[in-house]
């Protein structure tokens, strides 16, 4: 079990309200897709849940446990960033990078044991394990975001938020990442806080949909429902928006 | 590293370098007896070729007690600089670890040293620690704390904001492990290249201090003492003063050469590359906005070497066509427009059968004619319009100075057309927001006004690269309609750069796929669901759209998949 509760989250930054009156569920062994534009405070919300952000109100609790107040149990919640130019050290070797990611688990790791679950983890993200010693530099942007998933997994997160990580690549990169998720979420039965503004990729990989605008939620509910049928008119407007193939783009207002 | 000292700059430094160390190693044992060897019927000579330098008061070899007091001179040097560098580290580095209300009391902290005087800091410190030599280095050391901690914890809070900072917290790495492990080693090339330079400075300083009686105490000396003693004859036996000068000069130089060396060891600058020759052009489709035939461009790389980036590339726009080009990063499709626009810097070679816009040959310099045409008639938009603007001028301004500079138009009659450009691309407010400043607008809103730019003039071709990637979807929607209708308003042909090909499809009268700099395809957009290429379709699946199967995976294609491990 573990499931995420976001409970009447607000965030405030000086006048400007980022995130109202949030409260949304993760549930165990899901992906929930999390949509809005800029602005909308869904990467706020996302900072709060690992701790990059506190909350002025409300709670965001891991199965029960506030995070806010447990340190630790923070850990259990990992985040894969946007841009994996960023957020691989440029000096230091990938293999070591992914390493950092077994720190959480609060586990003595000895020098053999971290090797082989290094190997592991790069195996699992599709990396050739050889080439651990080398320099981020050496690796594509894909396989860039693919190191960070085999850092953050390194953690063995509870939760795992992903903050827009594949708008930083080409289409067809995105269509690995995105499968590498899928294969992940069926092997390790992942929980996945999973953040885009691409309504088409959330609807791909998540099970359930909260619409963010303007640090408020729109609609919410199972993918499916809410895509097919949306209630409110903003999330009808970000599904006109989404161009699709061969047809010609609604550019009236 | 190795190629910049092999440069001449680097063997001087290299034998400079070897020559301080030697003098430094064995100076007092090969000249010790020399420096302290009393000629007393030989005193106070002047240079001669006994003695390069002349002798003291006591008879004593000015030379030999210079190359001797490099020992003392130098190691003072390196103590002072490790102790400004080490305590400046620690000092930024926590500035910059702690957590936020604990960084500022730091922070202001040196800011409160760096405002005193530092040789006020210099003189204060060598009160308290006494006029010694060891005293010296102390309160030279501690005075350059304040700079280095500001230099450090400038570079660390850079790094200290990365996202591989924020993961290593988040992955609970203590501060001293996140400090040691990411933030030391991405700011030591600087620290490196400003070490070099500040030894340089505390040379001087020691010679200063020492100068001025403060520094090192007889029957010590250092080159500032030489220098002290020498000053006082200088009228008489000149040499005795300039002696020990020429050595602060010359290792001071010495540091300061090293440090710049070391900044310098990054990559190279590629040499402009130029066609050979200019073939005349063969045929001419004088109708065609765009005209190119079998394009080639290569760049120049590191090693000199030519590397092909687009290999024999076909492309004519018609007036007021809608061409979308398609394909994935390296795909050659931006660099493929840049030379359309004949923007391609010296460090590209482009080549051709024929690479025409309306006419105007690009292979060649444009005249003065030529230029005032493609100014007035191109408009190009890129997908970063923060950097295409420029920060420090008004929206209007910038607006203005296309139609002003090509079309000799008057300042009123610009902004009056400035205006109506707004207005055409929905930029709310067009009288208040001419006046503000690139910043103050929305990315949406940024484009729009690169677009009201385009129309400045009288466009017959708009160039739009990845326009929208970094906008979200229902403002890519704004921009779009903006571009049509700019369209609509001029009948200007449009090229749009595209990694998505939905976006191309809903836009464009013709897709061109691109794919390892060459075109793998052309269609009309009414084709693409005949499309027969393989990899086409690839791009076409890879996308998932509101209709994909969500429990089958997406086709890899292209880069992606040779990049792929197979399990």
């Amino acid at each position: 079990m573990s499931e995420l509760v976001f409970d009447h989250v607000t965030v405030r930054f000086r006048h400007h309200t980022a995130v109202d009156d949030v409260s949304l569920v993760v549930r165990s062994g899901t992906t929930h897709g999390l949509v809005g534009e800029s602005g909308s405070g869904k990467s706020t919300l996302a900072r709060v849940a690992v701790g990059l952000e506190r909350a002025d109100l409300g709670t965001v609790r891991l199965d029960g446990v506030d995070l806010g107040r447990a340190a630790r149990a923070r850990r259990k919640v990992q985040m894969i960033f946007q841009d994996p130019f960023a957020a691989l050290d440029p000096r230091m070797p990938v293999g070591a990078s992914v390493a950092e990611g077994l720190l959480a688990t609060d586990r003595k790791w000895s020098r053999a044991d971290r090797a082989t679950r290094v190997r592991e983890l790069l195996d699992l993200v599709h990396i050739d394990p050889a080439r651990a010693s080398e320099r981020p530099a050496r690796f594509s942007g894909g396989q860039r975001q693919r190191l960070t998933i085999a850092r953050a997994l390194a953690a063995e997160p509870a939760v795992l938020v992903a903050d827009e990580i594949t708008s930083a690549l080409d289409v067809s990169v995105q269509g690995v990442v995105l499968n590498l998720l899928r294969e992940l979420q069926a092997e390790l039965d992942l929980t996945m806080l999973f953040i885009s503004h691409n309504l088409a990729v959330v609807r791909y990989v998540s099970d359930d949909v909260t619409v963010l605008r303007g640090g408020r939620v729109v609609e919410q509910g199972a993918t499916d429902a809410v895509l097919a049928d949306p209630a409110d008119p903003y999330t009808r407007e970000l599904l006109r928006s989404i161009p699709v193939l061969g047809r010609p783009l609604d550019l009236e207002a | 590293m190795l190629r910049t000292f092999r440069s001449p700059q680097g063997v001087a430094v290299l034998v400079g370098l070897l020559v301080v160390v030697l003098a430094t190693a064995l100076g007092p044992t090969f000249f010790g007896d020399a420096a302290t060897t009393r000629d007393i019927a030989n005193r106070q000579a002047p240079a001669s070729l006994g003695h390069l330098f002349g002798t003291d008061p006591l008879g004593r070899d000015l030379l030999a007690r210079t190359v001797v007091a490099t020992r003392l001179s130098v190691l003072l040097t390196l103590g002072a600089v490790g102790i400004s560098v080490g305590g400046g580290v620690v000092l930024g580095v926590i500035a910059a670890v702690l957590p936020r209300f604990l960084r500022r009391i730091v922070t202001a902290f040196i800011d409160i040293l760096l405002s005193f005087p530092w040789l006020l800091l210099a003189l204060f410190f060598s009160v308290i620690w006494g006029a010694t030599s060891t005293g010296a280095m102390l309160a030279i050391g501690f005075a350059g704390i304040p700079v280095f901690a500001r230099l450090v914890s400038t570079l660390a809070s850079s790094v200290a904001n990365t996202d591989y900072v924020h993961a290593a917290r988040l992955l609970g790495s203590s501060p001293l492990r996140t400090a040691t492990r990411h933030v030391l080693p991405n700011i030591l090339p600087p620290m490196i290249v400003n070490t070099a330079a500040h030894a340089s400075v505390t040379l001087l300083s020691f010679a200063a201090l020492s100068f001025l009686g403060l520094g090192v105490q007889a029957p010590e000396y250092d080159w500032g003492r030489l220098l002290n003693e020498g000053s006082k004859q200088i009228y008489v036996e000149p040499m005795a003063a300039i002696g020990p000068g020429i050595a602060i000069v010359l290792t001071g130089v010495l540091f300061s050469l090293l440090g710049e060396l070391l900044s310098e060891s990054g990559p190279r600058r590629v040499r402009a590359a130029r066609p050979a020759e200019v073939a005349e052009a063969t045929t001419n489709d004088e109708n065609a906005v765009v005209d190119v035939e079998r394009l080639r461009i290569s760049f120049r790389s590191d090693d000199g070497s030519l590397t092909e980036r687009v290999h024999g590339v076909d492309l004519r726009i018609a007036p007021g066509e809608v061409v979308g080009i398609v394909g994935e990063s390296g795909s050659g499709k931006s660099v493929t427009a840049m030379a359309v626009a004949g923007l391609l810097g010296p460090e590209a070679l482009v080549e051709s059968e024929r690479l025409r816009f309306r006419g105007i040959d690009m292979r060649t310099r444009p005249s003065a004619a030529e230029r005032r045409t493609l100014g007035l008639e191109q408009a190009m938009i890129f997908q970063d319009p923060l950097s295409s603007l420029n920060p420090a001028l008004t929206v209007g301004r910038q607006l203005t100075e296309a139609s002003e500079v090509h079309a000799g138009q008057k300042r009123g009659a610009a902004t009056k057309r400035a205006l109506e450009a707004m207005a055409l691309v929905r930029i709310p407010e067009p009288l208040q927001r001419i006046r503000q400043l690139p910043h103050e607008f929305s990315g949406g809103m940024r484009q729009r006004a690169m677009i009201a730019m385009g129309l400045m003039g009288s466009p017959r071709l708009i160039i739009a690269d990845e326009p929208t990637t970094a906008l979200d979807v229902t403002v890519q929607r704004q921009v779009l309609r903006a571009l049509a209708d700019a369209r609509e308003r001029t009948g200007a042909a449009i090229l749009l750069i595209s990694h998505d090909i939905a976006l191309v499809s809903g836009f464009c009268d013709r897709v061109v796929v691109m794919r390892d700099g060459a075109i793998v395809e052309q269609l009309a957009v009414g084709d693409l669901d005949k499309a027969e290429h393989p990899y086409t379709r690839g791009l076409i699946d890879c996308v998932p759209d509101m209709t994909t199967d969500r429990d089958r995976p997406l086709p890899v294609i292209g880069v992606a998949a040779a990049e792929e491990v197979p399990v």
